[in-house]
């Protein structure tokens, strides 16, 4: 239900060709080519993700080494933006695969659970673009969010219960609250030129995370 | 009926207003007195009446509060303001106001001037739209709204005014002293969408923020458009139609560029200065949200004498300015910095409109032509429509999300117009654009029409039209997280696919904010706690907290504060074992200092008073102390000039590490299985929850009953504890138990039978308190809901093992235990507390 058009899987190729230095397969030292990609301080789960085999539809873990062409376009389908002709369903599923993407580069260990400490390692890498939050931080933000999950997924805990971790399940609820915001607030995007609209991820584009107030 | 409604309020405003009315003449009369009476030369007068001498700032300050108490009368009455936008019902009484001036005085002596409107009503509420413009919602839609803003303005303008040009040349109008170039010049002015009218419209209207933000954003935006436009054919038709040149246009169009890049240049310069003079403030707390109005004040009129486009230099240094300012300022000044700008705003539109109204009731501006206002009115709606269903058009094969058939029509309908077109309007020159009168005159009926018609429709056709609207939701952690882990991967996205769009553009500037723009223009100390997250975080612990304490209130009590059980504390930031020494400590003493015979209910309920306030008190010690603070507090200390900060910032982040570090560890044994006594920890727990199941909480003496062997046991136990229950972070239900447990112990101890509070022990006042009715008992408090007083247990079995928690709570803390003595002097006058 991928609907890209011939002319962007042209472009991509190109980009494709020039990223892997003419050659048929991308492996992750070519991504080091990328230099604005060097300030994302997620980087290297992005990267990640690209090799993720469960990403690439391959298999239920591990990474692959190389990535051909094709591979380049799955992972880049994730992103396509959701096509005004969809049904309610097909626009469900879209969202459903792109928030899969997002729960796989959490769990990095591919158990089906996102952890503690992988969440905290995913708290950690995000923040560590501002150089005055400290690790502690960052951690005490995961434990936060993480007992927030807990209490929206399980809700009442018994005494000696224990929340092992999100799973996908846990993690579409979590996201289930956003859908609506996340929803409205895709609504705020726009796209200045019709050749930049492509690779919207239309779902997460926009979270009142920036300079405006709360 | 809403009429029968307004009536009261109205009735009332009417009677004010004609006091005020008449203390005018009257003082005029009194005031000419003295002056007839000059010749009898007296000697010092003890009263004099000067009214000249106040006359305008008072005619000011009347107008002020007539327009303020209105606005009070209207929302005396949900009802009406529910269905009738408040601009409309301004403009109604400004109407009615000018009527009575007019009848009065025989002239309209007041009306809207120019001057002041852009001087001193303007501004504010521009600044106010700047200052709190939703950024990234405004960026991420500037290219539709500049389509918007500038091609349907000018659009606008030129279609309106060449039509009703053409009417004329058919001779429809009839006979009328009016050139090409002065109906262009009407249709320019009349073309704008106005920002206020849309402000107080849309605000109430509460559409989707998409929506709202073109609208509003193009209301802002085109006034440049606007300002060049007029002058532009102002100047054409002073020169006279036919010596326009070819050369003047070009001149006209690239004026356009300098007035409105210009005047975004100014204002973005401004924001610069005015952050980077709030990063010094910090010995000025006190004149620090002055600047904030002073230098975007500047800023504006910096722009206006330039011939600039001034709302846009006020609209961007506030947009600029708000990150850094925000970061910079201190909590009070920037909640000061709201307010006065939230009122100086609202205030302003309440005023303008007024005005508008009263400003209508002069007959000297009204000149009719049927043909020509209805023709208006007729032309802005339907080019309004044809407009934005072209211009989406277009836009919809570039947006992302579709702006909807309904959207369009939501926009051409809230095309409302209002006070800068007016203001425009009567800044014409009468020598040269002849038919001032009928323009003057058309736009205060297209401005009503809009305002109060096409207002007090939109909001049914918004909800008869199913637009979505707007809701609003409370941050979550997780949300933001992902959000931002979105953003990341859509912009490593855009690198990689090769691609420029929002998200590498947003990402490059926010790289170069953090790496330069951050690092001049924002306190280091806020540089540090800017990061979003961290904020929702602080909020989502503050709200916790706060909730944590409301809970308590709901259910009457704060004495769960000092509760002796720790689960219900996990979930709050409390390190648990304190509060318990608190209570040991304050209200302990406190409790035994008014424990004097009591004889009469009154002095009861000051003594019930006193402790009510102890316990406030300690839940803000308990706050204070537990919760890491926003970033600037201070003591409640008076000081003309300052106030001294006693905040340092070390102190802070180590309690923020501190509490969370606990969060952490809970819920690392929680979750990881690090705790080596998990199955010891287990087989308390089940025993305690087998107690609080029974409620064992044993009439009060047991304190004192402890022995000293089970008190190491039990500090253990409690420790445990600790780490052991944080999985019920959100357990509401284990706190109603324990609360339950807690106000049975509370019963227990007011119980007539057994008097826990050693405050009362039954050697003092053995018989007094049993004699209170239970609303009245020490701390309303402990009165005991019907469920606690059936768990309250008629034989306590288990005290061995309840008693020595409270001691181990006193036992583990020692740093509160000397600030106990320290809190105590401020609690016994309990007024003095809450300075």
């Amino acid at each position: 239900m991928g609907s890209v058009s011939s002319d962007q899987i042209e472009q991509l190729h190109r980009r494709f060709k020039q990223l892997s230095g003419d050659q048929p397969t991308i492996r992750k030292e070519n991504f080091n080519n990328v230099p604005d990609l060097e300030l994302n301080p997620i980087r290297s789960k992005i990267v990640r993700a690209f090799f993720d085999n469960r990403n690439l539809r391959k298999g239920s873990s591990g990474l692959a080494d190389e990535i051909n062409f094709e591979d380049f376009l799955t992972i880049m389908s994730y992103f396509r933006p959701i096509d005004t002709t969809m049904d309610e369903e097909q626009v469900q599923l879209c969202r459903k695969e792109k928030l899969r993407f997002l729960f796989h580069m959490y769990d990095s260990d591919s158990d089906g659970r996102i952890t503690l400490e992988e969440y905290r390692n995913v708290v950690e890498e995000l923040l560590s673009g501002n150089p005055h939050i400290e690790k502690e931080s960052a951690r005490s933000i995961a434990d936060g969010a993480m007992m927030e999950a807990a209490s929206v997924c399980v809700g009442q805990m018994e005494p000696d219960q224990v929340y092992e971790g999100i799973t996908f399940d846990d993690f579409l609820k979590l996201s289930h609250h956003p859908w609506s915001s996340w929803a409205r607030v895709a609504e705020e995007q726009e796209s200045w030129a019709l050749e930049l609209v492509v690779w919207h991820w239309v779902w997460w584009p926009e979270c009142p995370l920036g300079p405006w107030p709360g | 009926m809403s009429g029968r409604w307004v009536q009261g309020p109205r009735w009332g405003l009417l009677l004010a207003l004609l006091l005020a009315l008449g203390e005018l003449p009257r003082a005029r009369g009194v005031e000419e007195e003295p002056g007839g009476a000059h010749g009898e030369t007296q000697g010092f007068q003890v009263v004099t009446f000067k009214w000249h001498h106040v006359q305008d700032p008072y005619i000011i300050a009347l107008w002020i509060l007539v327009a303020s108490l209105a606005k009070i009368g209207f929302h005396l009455s949900h009802k009406v303001t529910s269905v009738v936008p408040e601009s409309a019902l301004l403009i109604v009484l400004g109407l009615v106001l000018g009527g009575i001036v007019l009848a009065a005085d025989h002239i309209a002596s007041f009306s809207l001037t120019p001057t002041v409107f852009f001087f001193y009503l303007l501004p504010p509420i521009v600044l106010d739209a700047g200052y709190f413009m939703p950024n990234r919602l405004f960026f991420g839609n500037l290219g539709t709204i500049l389509l918007y803003a500038v091609i349907g303005t000018v659009w606008n303008a030129a279609t309106t005014g060449l039509s009703l040009y053409g009417v004329f040349l058919s001779g429809l109008m009839g006979d009328l002293n009016i050139g090409l170039l002065d109906f262009l010049l009407f249709g320019s002015l009349i073309a704008a969408v106005d920002p206020v009218a849309v402000l107080a419209v849309f605000e109430e209207v509460h559409v989707n923020e998409v929506l709202f933000i073109i609208v509003f954003g193009e209301s802002l935006l085109n006034d440049a458009v606007t300002v060049v436009l007029y002058n532009v054919f102002e100047s054409f038709v002073t020169l006279g139609g036919d010596k326009v040149t070819g050369v003047d246009c070009v001149k006209g169009v690239v004026s356009f560029f300098v007035v409105s890049l210009g005047g975004t240049l100014v204002g973005i310069v401004f924001a610069f200065l005015l952050s980077l003079v709030t990063r010094f403030t910090k010995h000025v707390r006190i004149i620090e949200p002055g600047f904030v109005f002073v230098l975007s004040y500047l800023s504006y009129l910096t722009s206006e004498m330039l011939s600039l486009s001034a709302i846009l230099a006020i609209t961007f240094c506030g947009i600029c300015c708000q990150k850094y300012v925000k970061a910079n300022i201190s909590e009070q000044s920037a909640t000061t910095v709201r307010y006065t700008m939230k009122m100086l705003a609202s205030g302003a539109e309440t005023i303008i409109f007024m005005f508008l109204g009263i400003s209508a009731v002069d007959p000297l501006i009204w000149k009719w032509n049927t043909a020509f206002v209805l023709l208006t009115l007729l032309f802005i709606s339907v080019y309004r429509a044809i407009g934005v269903i072209l211009q989406t058009w277009i836009l919809n094969r570039y947006r992302m999300v579709q702006l909807e058939i309904i959207d369009q029509v939501v926009m051409s309908y809230g095309g409302l117009r209002g006070a800068v077109a007016y203001a425009l309007v009567v800044l014409l020159d009468e020598n040269k654009v002849k038919e001032k009168n009928l323009f003057v005159s058309t736009t205060i009926i297209v401005i009503f029409f809009t305002v109060i018609f096409q207002g007090l429709t939109i909001k049914p056709l918004v909800q008869w039209l199913k637009v979505k609207r707007s809701e609003q939701r409370d941050p979550k952690l997780n949300e933001k997280l992902h959000g931002r882990a979105f953003d990341h991967i859509l912009s490593a996205i855009e690198d990689i696919s090769g691609q420029i769009g929002h998200n590498y553009l947003r990402d490059k500037w926010s790289n170069f904010d953090r790496k330069f723009l951050s690092k001049i223009l924002m306190r280091r100390s806020a540089q540090k706690s800017r990061d979003r997250i961290l904020n929702v975080f602080h909020e989502l612990n503050l709200k916790d907290a706060i909730s944590y304490v409301a809970e308590g209130e709901r259910r009457g009590s704060l004495a769960f504060i000092r509760s002796p059980s720790t689960d219900n504390m996990v979930n709050v930031d409390f390190s648990t074992p304190r509060p318990s020494t608190v209570e040991a400590s304050v209200s302990y003493l406190l409790r035994e200092n008014v424990s004097a015979v009591r004889l009469d209910m009154q002095s009861l309920e000051q003594r019930r008073q006193s402790i009510r306030d102890a316990e406030d008190m300690i839940t803000h010690h308990t706050l204070q102390q537990y919760l890491y603070k926003p970033r600037q507090e201070y003591k409640h200390l008076y000081s003309r000039h300052g106030l001294t900060a006693d905040e340092d910032e070390k102190q802070d982040t180590e309690i923020f590490h501190r509490t969370m570090r606990k969060r952490l560890e809970s819920f690392k044994s929680a979750k990881l299985g690090i705790n080596p006594h998990k199955k010891a920890a287990k087989l308390l727990k089940r025993e305690r929850a087998q107690k609080r199941r029974n409620s064992s909480i044993p009439n009060g003496k047991l304190p004192m009953v402890s022995s000293l062997q089970d008190f190491t046991i039990k500090e253990k136990d409690l420790e445990l504890s600790d780490t052991e229950e944080a999985p019920n972070y959100d357990a509401e239900m284990s706190g109603g138990i324990e609360f339950l447990a807690n106000i049975a112990q509370d019963t227990a101890t007011d119980s007539p039978s057994g008097i826990d509070n050693p405050a009362f022990s039954p050697e003092e006042s053995p018989g007094i308190l049993s004699g209170v009715p239970p609303w009245l008992c020490p701390g309303e408090a402990v009165v005991p809901s019907q469920r606690a007083r059936l768990q309250i247990p008629n034989s306590p079995g288990n005290f061995h093992r309840l008693a020595p928690f409270r001691l181990s709570g006193k036992s583990v803390d020692s740093f509160l235990l000397a600030d106990g003595p320290e809190e105590q002097p401020h609690a016994a006058p309990p007024e003095s507390t809450h300075m």
